[in-house]
């Protein structure tokens, strides 16, 4: 059955405002855990809801907040990753525009379950209007008691501040965005420790996605294993996707994990299929940086079978014939796309966007650029091709932050699906100015299989 | 449980070693020293924070440790992962690693101009060093490399920051031994540079010790500065009475004349004892100082090619002095 519990009453005038979120259920999360549950109990049905990450790595939420370190006398803290930067992803974006009421719920309710009782809400510095809207709501919750000393008489208190960041999207990468929140250039620290144990100001701290805190309100709402029910596996819930690209209705979505991806892109409901009658040509199913799916292993895994909106099945075949689920940045190419100019444009934004700090990535990222350039701008030559392939493996792993594999997996999976392109890009350097190379093959998954 | 199990069992390629629990895999390897020892462009081990940046001494744990045996799934930075008990590492015994190191050596060699025939770093330079022995002789790297302007930074020292590879030593180095935050990192990826933002901004007592924890060129000694190529000089031991710092010092000679004056180094290139700026570049006069006796320096450095030790001491290493 088709359930909404992030964005179910996104359609409500007036949502964005404490009264009209209070009249549609509200808040009532927040009374059900500080009447009735105790902070380990929160942290016992986010366990039992199987719910995971939202903000790409998909860590199993309830584990991370298991191992947060309760040290005798030192404060924690919890903070909230609204630092979206990742391109294709807008999702946490439309939910704190428009119904920021919930991220303020999810997060009172994250830090009692936590013990922490100052929270603070990173947000990337170019959500300045955002910034207002989540400062308006958190002075309402202020001034209805949800926030501030003894909220509503429980004996807990809790202060929520936000925070923005100076636009740089490592600041996203957990311990990064500590460093900025400190106040400090925000390059990402080096693991172990890690901020369980050791995050803001030396406290154990935890850092969790937008969606990922938001969804703790139906959570505790309606209960963990009422959660659980809901998606398909070990991909419990549903997920935001933000669509881009060749579509029809591109968005954001709120699905249930576990439909196909066919429905998803073609189906009225969801993108409504591709914009102009053309043909998929690829499609990168989680944000940027996870590898890009040519067409024939779009909707059907190398093993032919449906792939489906899950962590699980977007990954099927590993980075050889998978991909990722990711941030939900769902990116989809027609045959008029260029995919060695969509490779140089995302590695353009890796290498602008690399801190610095270690020199696989702060070099390689630079390096790549300056290949795909070429490539594109037709002065390549066939063994840039391998080139970049070997630049790549020598970034993936080596690196002290996952901006490293960022740069690398979109540059090693068009190389892997789309190989014959960028020789075609090689071969005719006049024509790849003016023209596109199409749709690589007829190939369908049987032919793969075979 | 540090008084029933005080010691960590680990093994690098293939030697064991007994170490204290929390001492990183880099540490326990220069206890064993030799071959075993990975290389550390950017770690400093006086300096807090230091490491992990450069990914030089990348290796990789083949075992975890005794409780779980499982190997770690991607190569880690020696010098920032702490050792478990019963954990086996493979450093030059792993090919992946030897792959890796190359990689990172290629990397920072792109950007970094290789004006070694006209740069005072040279002959002492662990790039150099570092590039000999995992580098390759070409380059795949074709287009323009990234230049900065030559900055003043201070009275004594020069900064060249298209040397630079960014280990953080010296931002480190001006956080901790001097009281002002006076030098730091801006900008970001390839972009960033070693800056006090204010020119000619680092003038207090202990800032000439960043030149020395400096791998490369980048932050040369400016009443040094093209004087003489460092294998022409002899490195003597030298003391003297200094108020601010210990007074231990290596000064280097051309013939009866002090060239300059640098803190004593250990074999992995680290300062023993930061020294102040008096005895870096004001004293200059043989007179000034009490000349113990050549310096030791290891055999394979060019600085040794020109036979100024009358008997070498033997090399002793740290394991046994424990």
């Amino acid at each position: 059955m088709e359930r909404k519990l992030l964005l179910e009453h996104i359609g409500v005038e007036g949502i964005n405002t404490h009264d009209v979120y209070r009249k549609n259920g509200g808040y009532s999360a927040v009374e059900k855990a500080l009447k009735t549950m105790s902070p380990d109990d929160v942290v016992e049905e986010v366990k039992k809801s199987g719910l995971r990450g939202r903000g790409g790595a998909g860590f199993p939420t309830g584990m991370k907040w298991s191992f947060i370190a309760k040290p005798e006398g030192v404060p924690r803290h919890f903070l909230c990753n609204a630092d979206e930067s990742e391109p294709g992803t807008f999702k946490d974006r439309y939910l704190m525009e428009k119904i920021p009421h919930l991220l303020i719920e999810g997060m009172i309710l994250s830090s009692y379950a936590l013990g922490c009782n100052q929270s603070y809400i990173y947000i990337r510095g170019e959500y300045m209007y955002v910034l207002q809207i989540l400062e308006k709501a958190i002075a309402e919750a202020y001034a209805n008691g949800w926030l501030g000393k003894n909220i509503k008489g429980s004996g807990f208190d809790l202060d929520l501040a936000v925070s923005t960041g100076a636009g740089a999207y490592i600041c996203g990468e957990e311990t990064a965005l500590i460093e900025s929140l400190e106040g400090k250039r925000g390059n990402p620290r080096i693991k172990p420790p890690f901020p369980a144990v050791k995050g803001l100001w030396d406290r154990p701290t935890v850092v969790n996605n937008v969606e990922t805190i938001a969804a703790v309100v139906p959570i505790v709402n309606e209960g963990g294993d009422a959660y659980a029910q809901i998606g398909i596996g070990r991909s419990t819930g549903t997920k935001l996707i933000s669509a881009s690209g060749n579509v029809n209705k591109p968005g954001v979505y709120e699905i249930t994990m576990g439909i196909t991806v066919e429905e998803f892109i073609y189906s009225d409901k969801y993108l409504g299929g591709m914009k102009n009658g053309k043909k998929l040509k690829a499609c990168v199913p989680g944000g940027s940086s996870v590898p890009i799916l040519p067409h024939y292993l779009v909707c059907k895994t190398a093993a032919g079978e449906d792939r489906l909106m899950s962590y699980e099945s977007l990954s099927d075949g590993g980075f050889a014939t998978g991909s990722m689920l990711g941030s939900g940045g769902f990116i989809v190419y027609d045959e008029d796309q260029c995919i060695v100019r969509n490779t140089w444009n995302f590695s353009r934004f890796y290498h602008h966007e690399s801190c610095g700090q270690c020199s696989p990535c702060r070099e390689g990222t630079g390096w790549m650029e300056k290949v795909l350039h070429r490539l594109e701008y037709g002065h390549g030559k066939m063994e840039d091709i391998d080139l970049l392939w070997d630049i790549q493996r020598k970034i993936e792993g080596n690196t002290i932050c996952p901006l490293g594999d960022a740069a690398a997996w979109p540059v090693a999976a068009a190389i892997r699906h789309f190989r014959e392109e960028f020789e075609w890009h090689v071969k005719e350097p006049k024509l790849c100015m003016t023209k596109n190379y199409g749709l690589i093959t007829e190939k369908t998954f049987e032919t793969v299989k075979g | 449980m540090s008084e029933t199990n005080p010691k960590f069992k680990v093994t690098i390629d293939g030697v064991e070693v007994e170490v204290d629990p929390g001492t990183t895999i880099l540490n326990a390897a220069r206890l064993i020293g030799g071959d075993v020892v990975p290389p550390a462009m950017c770690y400093y081990s006086s300096l807090k924070g230091s490491g992990g940046k450069c990914r030089t001494c990348l290796v990789e744990v083949s075992k975890g440790s005794e409780k779980d045996p499982r190997p770690m799934p991607k190569l880690v930075a020696s010098c920032s992962t702490p050792i478990m008990d019963g954990m086996e590492v493979k450093n030059k015994s792993s090919e992946k690693v030897m792959d890796a190191r190359a990689g990172v050596v290629e990397m920072l060699l792109i950007n970094h101009p290789l004006d070694c025939p006209v740069c005072d770093q040279a002959g002492e330079c662990h790039l150099q060093d570092l590039a000999y022995e995992h580098g390759k002789s070409n380059t795949r790297y074709e287009f323009e490399r990234r230049t900065f302007d030559k900055v003043d930074i201070g009275e004594y020292i020069k900064l060249h920051m298209t040397r630079c590879i960014l280990c953080y030593r010296c931002v480190y180095t001006a956080n901790q031994l001097t009281e002002q935050r006076e030098h730091g990192v801006l900008k970001r990826g390839d972009a960033a540079e070693i800056g006090t933002f204010i020119e000619k901004n680092l003038k207090n007592d202990f800032i000439g010790n960043v030149i020395d924890v400096c791998p490369v060129g980048a932050l040369t000694d400016k009443t040094f500065r093209f004087r003489s190529r460092v294998w022409y000089t002899k490195p003597m031991d030298a003391h003297r009475d200094c108020k601010c710092c210990s007074g231990k010092a290596v000064v280097w000679m051309i013939g009866d004349e002090i060239a300059r004056v640098t803190a004593r180094k250990d074999q992995y290139g680290e300062v023993k004892e930061f020294i102040c700026n008096e005895c870096r570049f004001d004293k200059k006069d043989k007179s000034d100082w009490t000349i113990e006796g050549p310096r030791h320096i290891d055999k394979h450095s060019v600085i040794s090619a020109n036979h100024y030790e009358v008997e070498a001491p033997a090399h002793t290493p740290l394991l046994n002095k424990a």
